[in-house]
């Protein structure tokens, strides 16, 4: 197992079209690092530069203490899992596990052993003598996994595994993987990963760390705690976090010294625990709330925004709430129990902000401007 | 028109009665069908006829030839296939069709794997003038056969392989039949790239890659290629006539005009049986790939 290092990665098409502006990335030995981002953001391209799928335009990869631009795929230490699975039609699956080691002329026996072993760990024992064909997805995947983890690669790699399967079998398949990458650790053989998915859930409960891309940039590397908690941007903050972050434009002013927000022609003094952290002076701002972090309140309250429900979305244990703010339509996650206090739409009724939660976002960068040390 | 699986099915299902109209449908479709079947029996056997014919006629005597027109033989006779076979030649016929393997089986070998080549080259490499070569091997599709052979024959008269096998096998061993090549591409175009990127990352180089697993997923496109040679070659008459001049290197197709030639009173049923012989591998190896030539590619290994 080994580490792996982008410096400055580049990578511009032969029409002139630049899809990876300069990335840089550390991943440490043994770490789960997960790509995460939305489609077209070259999450995919990055993995396959890691690959050596695609040729690097510019930059280094490093694995261990081999910088590997020049290497191809077969020569870099890497394993490769694809979405959609890519396993040879016409070999048994014995055949697709044990292709790489036949390749490299390893002695039978051998062979036969790590076969026996991949296939005891992913429970496909019972598969080994049939064709691609007739395998159910989350048994070709699994087979693909296998077929990754017989080769005992420095690196990992996975490119969007588990987007094929349906919603029961992704979560279990979920599980799985993570199971397998503490399994390995324990067994004092830790698996450097790097798992490319458009699933901000598969990033949240799967990553050590994420790296948030969008456009061929990196927005922020953190652990999944840090990325929820500590935004780097307006982008991180809304695309982590189901549902969604409410982005509302607002307007920063101090009056007397305290500061004020004002949005949808409502002020609110900036509520304590938010304050202290702001490191911009005044002006236009990106105020984002994660709906957990609304408390439901009577219209009208102080330090709360007055808003008009125009939705409710039962969900069992909660609800969410849409209500609009002036020309914005928010969400807040409230208690089901709230909706005793026959809620309707059309109500009106107050969202006061959790101060040491909220965030404020440069209106033009989108950089968060509410990380000040202190809280 | 209204075909069968345009009756309502579920009225069997829900065991109600058919109602008159159901009735009326199916009655339509029924008789749509009788007289869509016979129709297609008839002309089924219009096209044929002429084989069944020339089965059957090269079992007649060479006087019955032309005195009865029904194809089943009135006397049914070998002695057609045993004239036939010792030919007016020192040769027997047999000589014949070693000759038209020692063509056959080189060019099919040849093609097959020289088009997999070319056709792995142009499908997935990137490479400075690809696109002008491929505009070549299209051009070379659209040409007329007739055009290049003046000057192919002054080209091969000048290596000297005049009155041998070469100039009939090599250039297609060389992936020279761009039909072959530009079909064997369009095949791999739909192959997904995952499976050689697979193999790539699992360590295989570019010619592992080829062997281990494109080929075997072009099986269906290159056992048609072969198929489609096998049977060209077999029937090619022009390219013999006009490079092979000594009668012992005649390939079948020149021996069988050899027959007609000789003889002054042409020994039809002869002519016919060794027709028929002659039919006998293009078909067989026919009915043998046919299998192979109808499936499509299976792609298992891939799903979304």
């Amino acid at each position: 197992m080994a580490e792996l290092q982008l410096k400055s990665v580049e990578k511009t098409y032969g029409n002139g079209f630049k899809a990876v502006h300069g990335i840089d990335l550390e991943v440490e030995e043994g770490e789960f690092m997960v790509l995460v981002g939305p489609s077209g953001c070259a999450k995919s391209t990055t993995l396959r530069m890691i690959a050596g799928l695609e040729t690097i335009t510019g930059g280094e990869v490093q694995i261990g203490s081999q910088v590997v631009n020049d290497l191809v795929p077969g020569k870099r230490g890497i394993a490769m899992v694809f979405q959609n699975y890519a396993l040879y039609p016409h070999m048994k699956v014995r055949r697709n596990l044990s292709f790489g080691l036949r390749l490299k002329r390893q002695p039978k026996d051998q062979i036969e052993s790590a076969t026996t072993d991949v296939s005891g760990i992913l429970e496909i024992e019972a598969l080994l003598d049939r064709l691609p064909k007739q395998l159910s997805g989350g048994q070709a995947q699994r087979v693909a996994l296998g077929r990754a983890l017989i080769k005992q690669p420095e690196v990992f790699l996975f490119d969007e595994p588990l987007s094929n399967l349906d919603a029961k079998l992704r979560a279990s398949m979920r599980v799985r993987i993570t199971d397998l990458h503490k399994r390995l650790r324990e067994e004092g053989r830790p698996a450097t990963v790097v798992y490319v998915t458009h699933d901000q859930v598969e990033a949240m409960t799967m990553g050590d760390r994420i790296c948030v891309m969008k456009d061929g940039h990196i927005m922020q590397v953190a652990d999944p705690a840090t990325l929820y908690e500590r935004p780097a941007n307006a982008f991180v903050g809304g695309f982590i976090g189901m549902p969604e972050m409410n982005l509302v434009p607002a307007v920063l002013t101090r009056e007397d010294g305290v500061p004020q927000l004002t949005t949808g022609g409502q002020t609110i003094a900036v509520p304590d625990g938010l304050a202290h952290r702001i490191s911009t002076p005044e002006g236009a701002v990106t105020l984002g709330m994660r709906p957990q972090h609304l408390e439901l309140t009577e219209a009208e309250a102080p330090g709360a925004f007055t808003a008009e429900i125009v939705n409710l979305e039962f969900m069992g244990h909660e609800v969410n709430l849409h209500a609009r703010l002036g020309d914005a339509v928010i969400v807040a996650v409230v208690p089901s129990e709230e909706l005793d206090r026959n809620l309707a739409r059309g109500d009106r009724v107050g969202l006061r902000p959790l101060g040491p939660r909220i965030h404020l976002f440069d209106s033009e960068t989108g950089r968060n401007v509410s990380l000040a040390q202190g809280n | 028109m209204v075909t069968l699986s345009d009756l309502p099915s579920q009225s069997s299902r829900e065991r109600t009665p058919p109602t008159a109209l159901e009735q009326k449908l199916r009655r339509k479709a029924r008789i749509n069908a009788v007289i869509r079947y016979s129709l297609l029996t008839v002309i089924g056997l219009v096209m044929i006829y002429p084989l069944i014919w020339l089965v059957g006629a090269s079992f007649k005597t060479n006087s019955e030839m032309f005195s009865s027109p029904g194809f089943w033989p009135s006397e049914p006779t070998l002695q057609g296939y045993i004239d036939g076979w010792q030919t007016s030649t020192p040769y027997t016929f047999g000589r014949f069709f070693l000759n038209s393997m020692w063509i056959i089986i080189p060019k099919t070998i040849g093609t097959a794997i020289s088009c997999t080549l070319v056709a792995y080259g142009f499908a997935r490499f990137e490479f400075p003038g690809k696109k002008i070569l491929f505009a070549t091997v299209i051009a070379t599709l659209l040409l007329p056969n007739v055009v290049t052979r003046i000057p192919q024959y002054l080209l091969f008269r000048d290596i000297g392989w005049l009155d041998s096998f070469l100039p009939l096998w090599v250039p297609s061993a060389l992936a020279g039949d761009a039909f072959f090549v530009f079909m064997v591409i369009q095949f791999l175009r739909a192959i997904p790239r995952d499976m050689e990127e697979a193999a790539r990352v699992d360590g295989a180089n570019t010619l592992q890659t080829l062997i281990f697993i494109v080929v075997p997923l072009l099986m269906p496109a290159i056992i048609s290629v072969c198929l489609f040679q096998f049977m060209w070659t077999m029937n090619d008459f022009l390219g013999p006539l006009i490079y092979i001049s000594s009668v012992e290197k005649y390939p079948v197709s020149l021996a069988l005009k050899l027959s007609i030639d000789t003889t002054e009173a042409f020994a039809w049923n002869q002519i016919l049986a060794m027709s028929v012989l002659t039919l006998a591998p293009s078909l067989t190896v026919f009915f043998l790939a046919q299998k192979y030539f109808i499936e499509g590619i299976s792609t298992g290994g891939v799903k979304g």
